[in-house]
């Protein structure tokens, strides 16, 4: 089996608060093959955020290992380093903020390619702009190498962040939200491009996302990671995840997602969760922490022993109602 | 029975450096009484500026420059109109809480963060000469029960002390206090989780069943529309291009725009195919383009579209679109996920 | 030879359009014009109309007339001529101050802000002790020991006082910009600290520093002629505090005739200090694409 490009193992982070600690990620096991799409969903103050950041390399892990194609990050040094650091590159979510607000577009997409003297001379760096203009189906390109991020629409801005994140030829990207704050209407054109550039340039995507429907439809033939309270609580092929969710979150998400279809909407069962208080990230639930809100609760080894994540029909899921088979199925 | 608003050729704008924005343009609809009204568009379609004008919210820099919003009060003796957009002062305030109470997008800093839940049922109550006291708190406390939050644990709490999802229901409930006839929900679940969000759903549900108020859903998400309105109006570039009940939106869908829409949002149990976008993106509401705003991006523009704009006309009792083409437009267009 | 060539080009370009642009807003325009009609005649001004040498005994504290274009003080010298002559003490102290005043405070609080920990706190508790000293007594009292006739010196020591609390609102802004994607995308990128700091974060601070530089200016001015009218600093040229100070000790107070003796150096400062004003409008347009174009 070839190398996967990024490798969790074990990864914590934990954030000092006024004193106290939170750990936002916990004990997080993955790996990310070459060329995959890996999503990761889960409400916020899950962890997914902070496992993107920690993959892009702009936040240390506290505990555990990160491997860039088997190499430790926090290790690297040199071209190794490099390397790694323009390997990976992240889309941001908020397309007004991810943009100097004071350069042009064409400033924006040229600095780092003149920085690391990818093209020689201004000819040839304006030529490479248009091309990652044209890339990212922002064309023609003249209409936008002057204007300014406040000129364009928020979907036009998280192209222009792609064709700068594209400058460095990367091999992953970390996209964070990268459609939530896009006109619904043209959210599946920006997933679109970033499918088709996937295949042309052998990307492997990490997409971060609330939203299991967009999930499933990006992540098509990849994978779904669902993330509660900094921990992967499931992970399956896609399709198979929106399916025949295992893990009782992944099926109280799906079953609480409306539909844009009033019958469907109306008729679908939802599963009730036994609180709905969101537990604080400074007092974790011990054991799993999932356990008090959970609607299939078992009792003393919920509260205690807090589930690895195993292997169980053609998924990964942590909950010990998996492990431990109980009489009643489950329901959906 | 008359319906409880009407909105009569409205027409918003709003001043800015470049020129005029023209928000809302010669819009007209009723929503009748204990009707679920929803008003779906994107961001910059006007959909806001519409529930914004409706209580007289709207910024310095916008003006009403046509049209009428109707109100038809019917408690307090003989039912008598009003027109929303002329009120001033007192009745004003009285109408806006008493008759129309409103939750804004904005709603999670609504509430005064130096006053407790109480104190906030209490300024409100007082400011309208509304109970005092034990009977207040009585009202209250059903109130909040109603939205499904425990009175003992919010009533002395500061906003601080609540979750996010628990601020939005505190004030639903506290928009509820002066027992309005109608309701204006501006995106109330838009930065909220997917359980706090359907947790809302749930109590808008509820409430809705319970209480008998009419409602005027404003939202991006055609989920949330499809799951608790009655009748959908889709905006775009500041007017209304298909009005219909809920259930022919999102089966029968006759405007090119509506169709788009719905085939641009992923569902659970779609395929892939299923989906595609709206190419090109929302038109500048200062520079339009002429004809049909929506033509640029229009699958099946012909030149009549570039040069005419269409208004709204009946598909079928109930149904309206503005569109030249609607005859053609569903087959031409042909969803794959909402054939039942 | 081609990339000198690009580079030229580039940064003609560049400065034609930041002209054009300082032209845009009419108010910044007044300013642009002004300031620059005022450094000249500082400067140039002397030369082609000298310091009159003696006293005018027949001209005394004269109104305005064709010959003397703002009158004459109690001399009998032309108010107009020792208006030109005594700007220059004031806009070197001026722009001085400004700039000096305005890198201590930039270079301070980015370094705050960029190293944070214990140099951050060490730097801000320093910053803080500075705020709490009274400056124009501690000025004061420095000029009783320190000669501060010479304008190098008198904007060294206003500078060196000057600078904390735009130290402080500087580091905050870069807190805060810290924080922004593009910088973390910029990281990302590896475009290296000093391209971060240059391109990134300072043509986003533009605005407020030289904003804040012009504050520091128009503070600056007024400390030096209160200064001289308060007669801390002795009469070494003839400055605008300087005519003031005369004026106000020949009695102009009491003489309604000399009026325009203290009228023309007061107008010329505060013409100075609203040409700098303005100025710093249409800087502000220069520096912030969103005010010159529209969506």
């Amino acid at each position: 089996m070839p190398t996967p490009i990024i490798t969790l193992d074990h990864v914590t982070r934990t954030f000092s608060v006024k004193r106290q600690t939170i750990t936002a990620v916990d004990d997080v096991n993955l790996s990310i093959r070459e060329g995959e799409i890996i999503c990761l969903v889960g409400e916020s103050g899950c962890g997914k955020t902070t496992t993107g950041k920690m993959i892009a390399g702009v936040l240390p892990a506290s505990a555990g290992r990160i491997l860039y194609l088997g190499a430790d990050i926090s290790k690297l040094t040199g071209t190794e380093r490099k390397k790694f650091r323009l390997g990976v590159q992240m889309i941001h979510q908020d397309p007004y903020a991810s943009l100097n607000p004071a350069h042009t577009i064409s400033a924006i997409i040229a600095a780092p390619l003149r920085h690391h003297g990818f093209t020689q001379g201004e000819t040839q760096t304006q030529q490479r702009v248009r091309k990652l203009l044209e890339t990212v189906d922002l064309t023609p390109p003249d209409d936008f190498l002057d204007k300014y991020p406040h000129q364009l629409s928020g979907g036009q801005r998280q192209r222009v962040s792609v064709a700068r994140a594209l400058t460095v030829a990367p091999s992953f990207l970390v996209a964070d939200e990268a459609v939530s704050m896009v006109d619904v209407s043209i959210r599946i054109s920006l997933l679109n491009m970033l499918s088709k550039l996937k295949d042309a340039m052998g990307l492997s995507v990490l997409f971060i996302t609330h939203d299991l429907a967009l999930a499933k439809y990006f992540a098509w033939e990849g994978r779904i990671g669902v993330m509660y309270l900094g921990r992967l609580v499931e992970l399956s092929p896609a399709r198979w995840l929106v399916e025949h969710p295992q893990h009782p979150y992944t099926q109280v998400l799906l079953s609480a997602i409306p539909e844009a279809d009033p019958e469907a909407t109306r008729h679908k069962k939802r599963i009730e969760l036994r609180s709905m208080d969101v537990p604080s990230l400074l007092r974790l639930p011990t054991g799993c922490s999932f356990h008090p809100r959970c609607p299939q609760f078992l009792g003393e080894v919920c509260e205690q022993v807090t589930p690895a994540l195993v292997e169980s029909d053609g998924a990964m899921v942590a909950c010990h109602r998996v492990t431990r088979p109980a009489p009643r199925a489950t329901e959906l | 029975m008359q319906p409880i608003l009407s909105i009569q050729n409205l027409s918003i704008e709003y001043r800015a450096r470049r020129g005029r924005v023209r928000a809302i343009r010669n819009v007209s609809f009723d929503v009748q009484r204990g009707e679920a009204v929803a008003l779906i568009g994107e961001s910059g379609s006007g959909k806001t500026t519409l529930g914004l004008g409706i209580v007289q919210l709207l910024p310095g820099t916008a003006r009403v420059t046509q049209g009428r919003a109707i109100y038809r009060r019917s408690r307090d003796g003989a039912p008598s109109e009003i027109d929303t957009l002329q009120l001033k002062g007192r009745a004003l305030r009285e109408f806006r809480w008493k008759e129309c109470a409103m939750v804004f997008q904005s709603a999670l800093n609504a509430l005064n963060p130096v006053l407790r839940i109480s104190d906030q049922f209490a300024d409100t109550a007082q400011a309208h000469g509304y109970l005092q006291g034990r009977a207040l708190h009585a009202r209250a406390e059903e109130l909040l029960k109603l939205v499904r939050l425990d009175p003992d644990r919010v009533w002395r709490s500061f906003p601080h002390e609540l979750s996010g999802g628990m601020r939005q229901r505190v004030l639903i409930a506290l928009s509820l206090l002066l027992e309005p006839q109608l309701l204006i929900l501006d995106e109330p679940t838009t930065a909220l989780d997917i359980l706090t969000q359907r947790n809302i759903m749930d109590v808008l549900k509820d409430l809705r069943h319970k209480l008998d108020f009419s409602l005027l859903f404003i939202s991006h998400d055609l989920a949330l529309a499809a799951e608790l309105t009655d009748r959908v109006a889709t905006v775009y570039a500041g007017k209304i291009v298909e009005l219909a009940s809920v259930e022919t939106t999102f089966k029968e869908p006759a405007h090119p725009y509506t169709i788009g829409l719905i085939n641009a949002v992923p569902t659970l149990k779609g395929t892939k195919e299923d989906l595609s976008s709206i190419p090109g993106s929302p038109p500048d509401l200062v520079e339009m383009p002429a004809g049909c705003k929506f033509h640029p991006r229009c699958p099946l523009v012909e030149s009549r579209c570039k040069e005419e704009e269409p208004e709204l006309v009946e598909v079928k009792p109930g149904h309206q679109t503005a569109c030249w083409n609607w005859r053609s437009a569903r087959e031409a267009l042909q969803t794959h996920k909402v054939q039942g | 030879m081609n990339a000198l060539q690009d580079t030229l080009a580039r940064t003609g370009r560049e400065t034609l359009k930041t002209l054009k642009l300082l032209t845009r807003n009419k108010m910044g325009l007044f300013g642009f014009v002004m300031t620059i009609l005022i450094i000249l005649l500082s400067f140039g001004g002397p030369l082609v109309w000298p310091p009159e040498a003696s006293a005018n005994v027949e001209d005394i504290n004269l109104g305005i007339s064709a010959k003397h274009w703002l009158g004459t003080d109690f001399q009998g010298q032309d108010n107009l001529r020792k208006v030109i002559n005594g700007g220059k003490d004031i806009v070197t102290v001026a722009f001085l101050t400004g700039i000096l005043a305005t890198l201590l405070g930039v270079i301070v609080g980015s370094v705050s802000a960029f190293l944070g920990g214990r140099v951050d706190s060490l730097l801000m508790e320093l910053v803080n002790i500075w705020l709490t000293i009274p400056k124009f007594p501690l000025l004061a009292v420095t000029a009783t020991v320190v000669k501060l006739n010479d304008p190098v010196t008198l904007s060294l020591l206003m500078a060196f006082l000057d600078w904390p609390s735009l130290s402080r609102q500087i580091r905050s802004q870069v807190l805060s910009l810290k924080q922004r994607d593009y910088i973390e995308a910029a990281m990302m990128l590896d475009l290296g600290t000093r391209n971060i700091i240059f391109s990134e974060l300072l043509p986003n601070m533009m605005s407020f520093i030289t904003i804040s530089m012009i504050g520091i200016m128009t503070f600056a001015i007024y400390q030096q002629t209160s200064l001289v009218f308060l007669g801390i600093v002795p009469y070494s040229s003839a400055n605008w505090g300087v005519m003031i100070s005369a004026a106000e000790r020949r009695g102009v107070l009491f003489n309604p005739q000399a009026a325009w003796s203290i009228l023309v150096p007061m107008g010329a400062i505060v013409l100075f200090q609203l040409a700098l004003i303005s100025f710093a409008r249409s800087l502000d347009e220069v520096f912030n694409p969103r005010l010159r174009t529209t969506v």
